[in-house]
Order: structure tokens, then C-alpha cells, then sequence
């Protein structure tokens, strides 16, 4: 924040994006007005279609040929809409950098990342190559990568995802420029890995002094790291203000229902506020407000003309009401409709009530074969390597970890009801190892899941009414049965039984899932699996059929195995949580437990990853970065899985206790929580718990 | 060609149902089958295609009751005459009557193509599905079979056999035209098998505890139809015109007899002088060819629901966002 405040870095005003579609022009930004100052963090945060990307996209002159920008971005009081190709790439990589959502594709996979940094160098600066060279060096070292000296010859595929992302926002940071543009920087990776990136874009900003616009869907990241946001909904920004203001206080019924929509870390239990319907496609917006329909706070006169972004002090919204809400500051479950949740099953003994699922020691290992013609086995990949799972009649179990840590193994595992390669799986009371065929079978019916990408689940090219019988069919269910059943599952996850002839492309991503959902109840099911159920969901649609699935449980009586990476969402939902590292299971326990008192290092460092939609606690926390990436799971250590990257092990004075880690693997104990006054539904697998 | 695709989407066949005659079962508008029928009579250029299929057959089977000619038969008081009232396509060069001729070759390749295309297509769906589905033995054994067959020189073992078969008909001769024409079809349906198998609906299904041979039939097929559809028609025309190449030489259809590949391969050289004996047979053939494409084409839009059909609410957006999310 400079003199320079009159002139703004970089002005947008009035930028129009239409795509060329099969029936005319489809809008994707109708008119966006952005402001960044020098050295500022711009959050641009909005669901996917809102047209936050193509935005971003559209400063840069990136947009494909099928896209006509209209209005007006100016760099330095520069136009840059309609400059030619030429003098556009001047200006990119030098004064403006982008830095993508998938670090993958953003390399070319076949040079090595040295050169590609140094390539970025020479392009605009006029240095030879062995200056160019030191000069990549130097920014991966900048960027927290190991050995850059010898990082420069690898290529991109040897990076992980984490260190790909640093090695981009090295290569976007290689020219000092004044702009840089992320686009979803830190989507594809986990949370620990989200944090160090996030990190090093802080430290990319202050070193070159560069104003960031940060483009995400996730309030959790831009609450921690924007200095002002915009909200933007069907391709406009609907409210722009600072970053504690916004947060505090919504002026846009759309900004306060995604506050209310987003599960927190610090939150506890009860409905989420979900914000009904969807968004219309932009090729079919109804005229004045685009969120009319799905406002509750929707009057006559906002479908008569579209408010204009308004208001002072910097804080503007684009509602009528905006006014009012800024006067009376309501909770969104004041504003929003909240759905009535029937209590639970009651708490009572966990001993007393039955187990659905328990495992212990389960352990699958997959060959690494080499050769072409003749495999040969040259190692193998402990994919998953001492889980225990222990879960009773009407629980939520939370299935934590990152990608790699072996979840969607377990859950194979489970699924094929048939006997582990170690251990010992128990559904139900069987043994899966002792099933015969017709016990597996009847078993099934069970045991159903509801897989994370609704669009990949449902077969393409079924309808609807055919998808929601099919297990019924697997079962032999007698027709009638299934003619009656199926307008009755669509009813009870929220959908219209006359959409039984509908095939899945015709349902937005919502309720494609809760078609997944009715599926998986179709024969009445003791124990869903739900494998990442909401991640490909936008947060406003995530709430309801997270609504949906606690109002399910409470109603049929269901346990739940609830596999996630977003910690929000198991903290929400989960009576209980197993963190799994590794392929292990390295802590356990019920959820308040975990959450509030986690044990194990890794538990705790992965708690303290996500991010909170609350700036104020979010800057309060200190966070506890983790070094590096999870080492491979083809070599199996001893002792300790975690100790590579484990603060608490690195703080060690005491070499016996060093030594202990080094040595000896850590089993789940349970003594638990005892020296917290809690119950002793709790175990960390550390030598060293806290 | 109908048959083929027909057959793999059927959604409920009524084996081991508990009441497959249910009277009291309401309709079931849901069902897979319904739907694709529907939007196939939806669609003008499936019926039009039906409608002129429909119409060939009558030719071919009610056309030797139009004319007092035989087709074997010689009119030597016409020859290499040009049509006229008496002999409606005109005459060869030993008299024979071009319609006559020309309606009874049309019986032979109507169903000398549709069987040889169905045969083909099914075997080939069949086999690649199992292929790919199963894996492992399965797999290696029947690709070993495919290549096996590949590698065959299909015309010099058709040529020996057909000699022996002379007896069996022209059934036999459709069952080896099907039999060495469906090796690379079901190649191609066993990669896409392969990608189709880790695909979470078929994972999904599998989970639920659906059979295999019901997951290739309710899932993989249909998913696999577009190409289907189009490879069975093509092998229609292919069919009609290897038959030709057969008959050429003398296997297959064998004179007096005739079919339209015959007829065009005795007409080709005479084309540019007697154009009648060529410009006939060579018309109905794409008008046959042609039809089978339409219905192929109505079959695939309709088996596929995100093609054409009525514009519904929520197709475009999705359309043009993935649209700029692939250029990215």
C-alpha cells in the first residue's frame, strides 16, 4: 500500500467473456469490475462456472479462440484487451505470472525443470545460459526445494505434486512480477502439501513484492491468505470487501450462505445451512438477479433488474438488501431455511451395541513388475500395512488420510469380501475369509458405496430408474418390488420419482449424488461406504446432501464408513476417526477426542493444514509445517512410518528415545486420553504421545 | 443390423424373473429398452432408413411376381437391349432380363449383408467383452484365437471350404463371411473393454454384486454401441462386396444364379457401353447401403443419451464449460 493507491496495478472494468456455443454465444463473465493494488493478495472466490477462472484466464489474453473478451483490462494504465499476441507475451511471464491449478500438465514433461525455469528467464531477460541456470537454481532453492542443483536435471514426473507446484510458482516468480495470477494453486494437493505451498506463495509475494490474485473455491484458503475477496456468482462479482469484513460481515445472501454451507474444523455437529437449488446455466440466465432463485430473501423486484455492485467503505455488494443485511448482521441459519435433523440413535453404551465392522492387521501389498514381455516381481508397494478399523451399529467412522495413505485399498479390501492377504476383516459378525460364495452374496446386500465422482459412478447410458434398481436386480428382487421401490428412493434422497427416465447427464452434480446415494439404499443397506462422497461438489451443494446423509442415518438406522480428506467434513459428520499414514492406521479415537486433543504428531500437524473460513482464528493459529513429502510406500521401514518427517521426532535430545522410533513400530494403544479427563475411546500409535 | 444393438440394451430380459407376465405390473417407463425405442421412432432418419429397408425386401421378394421373365432365363430375340417396356432394366448379353436379374440379386445381398454384419458385430462384441472384462486366461486365449484368425488368409481358406460346402448353401457361405470378418472388431472392443472395466459404475456394479456376463451386457455393451453400430454398418457394404469378390471367382453365389456383387462384376466392364446392366445394381446397393446407415445412425444417437435428441435444460452449460475446461 503505496502512493500509488490512485492508480491502481491492474484495473478490470466491465470485462465480458461469452464462449461460442452450439446455440449461440454462451456468457461466462457478464461484467466484472477488479481493482489490485501494489503488493496486495486479490481472493477471487466462487463455485466452478462462476467464471472466477476465465477471468483470471482473460488478463493474461488466454482464453482459447472461441472466446470473445469485451470491456477493459488495464495494466498500469495499459490496455491489454485486444493487444496483439506479440506484445502480450512481453508482458507475460514478465509483468504478469500465472501460476495453474495442475503443476502436471503445466510442464512439459519431456525437458527438465531447469531448463524450463531457465527458458522462462531467458525469454525476457537477456543473460546467457549458465547465468540463466544459477538463476533457476536460485529460485528453486527459493521455493523450499532440496538439492536444487540437482532438482534442475530432474523432470517434471519426478517431482511430487507439492514440489511440481513450487517448481511452478518458481518459474512464475523467475522475471520479479508485479502480478501473480493462481489459479486454483493448491486444489490438487493434500492438505500438509497445501499448506507448504501456500506457504511459499507468501514467500514468493514477499520477496518479489508481487500483488497476487489468488483464484479459489475453498473460503478456507482465502481466508487465509487474501488481504480483499471477491464473491462471485454467475459470472460477476456480487460482493467485494476486505477480508475480515467479508467474513464477519456478508452483505450478499450468497456470501453468508456459503459461510454457513462450509462444514468447519471448529465446529460441532448439527445441520449445515445449504443453499437450495443450483446454479442456472449461464446459457439460460433468467433476467435481474441470478441468484433469485435460490435467495431466500428473494422480493419482487429483484427479478425485474440486476442490482449493480454498491455500497462504501470499500465493501460492496450487488443486492438490494444489501443494506439491511449490513444493518442487522444475521447468521446464515437465520436467513437460510435450516432442514430439521431427527436426532440419532441415542448416544448410550458403545460397548452394548453391535459391531458392524472391525479390522485389524490388514495389510495388501501389489507387486512392482518389470519387463515387458516377462514380468518379473522387483519390489512391491505396501499399499496398505496394519489397519484397524473398529465400528458399531449407527456410527460414523471417519477414514482420514492423505492421497497414498492407503484409503481406497482398505476400502477394496472391504468391498471384495473376500479374504485379506494379512489380517482379518469382520462385516457383520462373518469372517470374510470363511464366506461362500452365496454368503458373499447375501453379504452384499449389506454392504453398499457411494464413490466419490457421481458423473464416473453412473453408467452414462442408463437411466435413471434402471441405475437406482440395479442392486436390486444383483439381489433378484421381484419386479413389483423394484417397481415400487424405485419412485420411493428417489423421494427419500430429495428427487422428482418422474426423473426415473432421465439419464445422468441431465442432473447437475448434487443430484447425481444423491442418485449414488439411492442406489446404495436400494437394498436396504446395515453399512455405507462413502468414499469421498463430496468432494467434487461445490460447497453450497455439498451441504445438502451432507444434510441428507445425517438425516438418512438417524432415519434407517445406517453406520456410516465415511472416507475423506477434508477434515471439516469428518469433523462434522464422524462419530469417530481413524487417521490412517502410510497405510497405517496411526491414530484412532472418537472424534472430539482427535480433534481437540489430537496425540499423534501427524494428527496434529494435519489438523493445524486446514485451513479455517475465519481470518481472524486463522491468523491467530500457528501452524506446524511438515517437511517434505510422504516417503514412498515400496520400501517398508522399520520402526516408526512417520519418523521422516515427524517434528516431534527431530526434536529428540534423547538418543534411546530416537533410537526407540528407529527401531520399534508403534502399535495403537489405548490408554488413551486418560491424562485429559476423556473417555478412553482414543489410541495414537506413537511411541512419544502427547 | 436392428437385432444387433437391439439385443445387448435389452433392459430386462425375463430370464429366472418371478413373473415375467405379469399382468397387474404397471408399465415400466423407465426401462432402458423403452427409452431407446422411443427416441429411436423419434428420430426421421432411423425411420426413413427402416422404411426403405422395408421397402428393398418387398422389391426383392415381390419384384419376380412384376415381371413374366425369369432372371435365369434368356431372351434371345433382346440382346444388350436398353430399357424399355418389355424389359423394364433392359437385357444382358445373352438375353437375360436386367430386373429379373437385379430383384433376385437384391434378395441374396439384403441378406447376405445384414446376416454377415450381425454375425460378425455379435460374435465380435461378445468376444472382445469377455476378453477384456475377464482378463487373464481368458483374455490370453481367446486374442490368441483372434490373431490366430488374423493371421489366416481368410479368401484362400473360404475358397478351399466353400468347395466342400456347396451342399450347406448360401448359409454356410454367410456364417464364413462372418466368421473371418470379426477379428479386429473384437480387438477394438476388447481395449475398450479394458478402460470401460476400471470405470467406477462398472467397479460400482461390481460391488453391488451384479454377474459379470449381466455387468457386459448392461454396461459394457451399451457403452461400447456407438462404436458397434458403426462398424456393423460398414460391414454391411464390406459384406456384399467380399461376396462379390468371391463370386468372381466362382465361389459363393454361383451362376445362373446371381447377386447384386455378380451383377456388378460382370457390369462393371460393360458400364460405359451398356450402362443399364451396372447403374441398376450399383444404385440399389447404395440405396441399401445408405439405409442401413440411417437406422445405424438413429441407433446410436438413441443409445446415446447425450446426442441430439430433444435440447433439454441442462445439456448446454455443462457442454460449453467442459468446452474451455479442455483448453486450459
Amino acid at each position: 500500500m503505496t502512493t500509488a493507491v490512485e492508480t491502481p496495478l491492474l484495473a478490470v472494468r466491465d470485462l465480458r467473456v461469452d464462449f461460442v456455443g452450439p446455440h449461440g454465444p454462451v456468457p461466462a463473465v457478464r461484467g466484472v469490475d477488479l481493482t489490485l493494488r501494489r503488493g496486495e493478495t486479490l481472493g477471487i472466490v466462487g463455485e466452478s462456472g462462476s467464471g472466477k477462472s476465465v477471468t483470471a484466464l482473460s488478463v493474461l489474453g488466454l482464453l482459447p479462440g472461441t472466446a470473445r473478451v469485451g470491456g477493459s483490462v488495464r495494466l498500469d494504465g495499459r490496455e491489454l484487451v485486444g493487444l496483439p499476441g506479440r506484445e502480450l507475451a512481453a508482458i507475460r511471464g514478465r509483468r504478469v505470472a500465472m501460476v495453474f491449478q495442475d503443476p502436471l500438465s503445466a510442464f512439459t514433461p519431456v525437458y527438465r525443470i531447469g531448463d524450463q525455469i531457465a527458458e522462462a528467464v531467458r525469454v525476457h531477460q537477456p543473460v546467457d545460459r549458465a547465468t540463466a541456470r544459477r538463476r533457476a537454481a536460485e529460485l528453486l532453492d527459493l521455493v523450499g526445494i532440496p538439492a536444487p542443483d540437482r532438482a534442475l536435471d530432474s523432470f517434471p514426473h519426478e517431482f511430487s505434486g507439492g514440489m511440481r507446484q513450487r517448481a511452478m510458482i518458481a518459474m512464475a516468480i523467475a522475471n520479479e512480477p508485479d502480478i501473480l495470477l493462481a489459479d486454483e494453486p493448491t486444489t490438487a494437493l493434500d492438505v500438509t502439501i497445501q499448506a507448504q505451498v501456500l506457504d511459499v506463495l507468501r514467500t514468493a509475494r514477499e520477496e518479489t513484492g508481487a500483488a497476487l490474485v489468488l483464484v479459489s473455491h475453498d473460503l478456507g484458503v482465502i481466508a487465509g491468505a487474501a488481504d480483499r475477496v471477491a464473491v462471485m456468482y454467475a459470472g460477476r462479482v456480487v460482493e467485494t470487501a476486505g477480508v475480515d469484513e467479508l467474513f464477519a460481515a456478508p452483505r450478499h445472501p450468497y456470501t453468508l450462505g456459503l459461510i454457513g454451507a462450509l462444514p468447519r474444523l471448529d465446529g460441532h455437529g448439527g445441520p449445515l445451512v445449504p443453499i437450495p437449488g443450483a446454479p442456472a446455466p449461464m446459457s439460460e440466465l433468467p433476467p435481474g438477479c441470478p441468484f433469485a432463485a435460490r435467495c431466500p430473501l428473494v422480493e419482487e423486484r429483484c427479478s425485474a433488474a440486476e442490482p449493480a455492485l454498491s455500497g462504501e467503505d470499500g465493501h460492496r455488494a450487488a443486492c438490494v438488501r444489501s443494506a439491511e443485511l449490513a444493518g442487522r448482521r444475521p447468521a446464515p441459519s437465520e436467513v437460510y431455511p435450516v432442514p430439521e435433523l431427527p436426532p440419532g440413535p441415542s448416544g448410550g453404551d458403545r460397548a452394548g451395541r453391535a459391531p458392524v465392522l472391525s479390522v485389524s492387521g490388514l495389510g495388501k501389498t501389489f507387486p512392482l513388475l518389470k519387463g515387458t514381455v516377462f514380468k518379473r516381481k522387483v519390489g512391491e508397494v505396501y499399499a496398505v500395512d496394519g489397519v484397524e478399523l473398529d465400528l458399531r451399529e449407527g456410527e460414523t467412522l471417519g477414514l482420514v488420510g492423505e492421497s497414498g495413505s492407503g484409503k481406497s485399498t482398505t476400502l477394496f479390501e472391504l468391498l471384495k469380501l473376500g479374504a485379506p492377504e494379512t489380517g482379518r476383516i469382520e462385516l457383520l459378525g462373518h469372517d470374510t475369509a470363511r464366506l461362500t460364495r452365496a454368503e458373499a452374496q447375501r453379504l452384499r446386500a449389506e454392504l453398499q458405496i457411494v464413490f466419490q465422482d457421481p458423473m464416473a459412478s453412473l453408467d452414462p447410458r442408463m437411466p435413471v430408474g434402471d441405475i437406482v434398481a440395479e442392486p436390486l436386480r444383483a439381489q433378484r428382487a421381484p419386479r413389483e418390488e423394484i417397481a415400487r421401490r424405485v419412485p420411493e428412493l428417489l423421494r427419500q434422497v430429495g428427487l422428482d420419482p418422474e426423473h426415473a427416465a432421465r439419464y445422468p447427464h441431465q442432473f447437475s452434480g448434487g443430484q447425481r449424488q444423491r442418485i449414488s446415494i439411492a442406489r446404495a439404499l436400494a437394498v436396504r443397506p446395515k453399512l455405507l461406504v462413502l468414499d469421498e462422497p463430496v468432494s467434487a461438489l461445490d460447497v453450497s451443494i455439498q451441504a445438502g446432501v451432507l444434510n441428507l446423509l445425517q438425516q438418512l442415518k438417524a432415519e434407517l438406522g445406517l453406520s456410516y464408513l465415511f472416507v475423506s480428506h477434508d477434515l471439516s467434513v469428518i469433523r462434522h459428520l464422524a462419530d469417530r476417526v481413524s487417521v490412517m499414514y502410510l497405510g497405517r492406521t496411526v491414530e484412532q479415537g472418537e472424534v472430539s477426542a482427535v480433534f481437540d486433543h489430537p496425540r499423534h504428531p501427524y494428527t496434529r500437524a494435519l489438523l493445524s493444514a486446514v485451513p479455517l473460513p475465519d481470518p481472524a482464528a486463522e491468523r491467530a493459529r500457528d501452524r506446524i509445517l511438515l517437511a517434505g513429502d510422504p516417503p514412498s510406500p515400496t520400501e517398508r521401514r522399520t520402526g516408526c512410518a512417520f519418523r521422516t518427517r515427524c517434528p516431534l521426532y527431530a526434536g529428540l535430545r534423547d538418543t534411546a528415545a530416537r533410537e526407540l522410533c528407529e527401531r520399534e513400530r508403534p502399535t495403537l494403544d489405548d490408554r488413551a486420553g486418560v491424562d485429559h479427563g476423556l473417555e478412553v475411546d482414543h489410541g495414537a500409535a506413537c511411541h512419544h504421545p502427547q | 443390423m436392428t437385432a444387433v444393438a437391439a439385443e445387448p440394451t435389452d433392459p430386462d430380459s425375463p430370464v429366472g424373473r418371478a413373473d415375467p407376465a405379469d399382468p397387474t405390473g404397471r408399465p415400466r417407463a423407465t426401462g432402458r429398452g423403452r427409452l431407446v425405442l422411443a427416441r429411436l421412432l423419434a428420430a426421421r432418419g432411423a425411420v426413413a432408413g427402416a422404411v426403405l429397408i422395408l421397402l428393398l425386401f418387398a422389391l426383392a421378394f415381390g419384384g419376380p411376381y412384376l415381371t413374366p421373365w425369369d432372371y435365369a432365363a434368356p431372351d434371345f430375340s433382346a440382346l444388350h437391349q436398353p430399357p424399355s417396356a418389355e424389359h423394364w432394366f433392359g437385357t444382358n448379353g445373352v438375353g437375360q432380363d436386367v430386373f429379373a436379374q437385379t430383384v433376385r440379386g437384391l434378395q441374396k445381398s439384403l441378406i447376405i449383408g445384414l446376416l454377415v454384419a450381425l454375425f460378425s458385430t455379435v460374435l465380435a462384441s461378445v468376444v472382445g467383452a469377455c476378453a477384456g472384462y475377464f482378463g487373464g486366461w481368458a483374455d490370453r486365449a481367446l486374442m490368441f484365437l483372434v490373431d490366430l484368425l488374423l493371421v489366416f488368409p481368410s479368401f484362400l481358406i473360404i475358397t478351399i471350404v466353400s468347395s466342400r460346402l456347396k451342399s450347406a448353401g448360401w448359409i454356410a457361405f454367410v456364417l464364413l463371411l462372418a466368421l473371418f470378418n470379426w477379428m479386429i472388431t473384437a480387438r477394438v472392443v476388447r481395449s475398450m473393454t479394458l478402460s470401460l472395466r476400471e470405470r467406477e459404475f462398472v467397479r460400482a456394479a461390481r460391488f453391488m454384486g451384479v454377474r459379470p456376463l449381466r455387468i457386459i451386457s448392461r454396461h459394457i455393451l451399451p457403452n461400447v454401441a456407438s462404436f458397434l453400430i458403426i462398424d456393423a454398418t460398414i460391414a454391411v457394404g464390406g459384406a456384399v462386396m467380399s461376396e462379390t469378390a468371391l463370386s468372381y471367382f466362382g465361389f459363393g453365389v454361383k451362376a445362373p444364379d446371381v447377386s447384386l456383387g455378380t451383377l456388378l462384376a460382370a457390369g462393371t466392364s460393360e458400364a460405359p457401353v451398356f450402362p443399364w446392366m451396372f447403374y441398376f445394381a450399383a444404385g440399389l446397393l447404395v440405396l441399401f447401403v445408405l439405409a442401413v446407415n440411417l437406422v445405424g445412425d438413429g441407433l446410436r444417437d438413441a443409445l446415446d443419451p447425450t446426442a441430439g435428441g430433444a435440447p433439454r435444460r441442462s445439456r448446454r452449460s455443462p457442454r460449453s464449460r467442459r468446452s474451455w475446461r479442455k483448453q486450459k
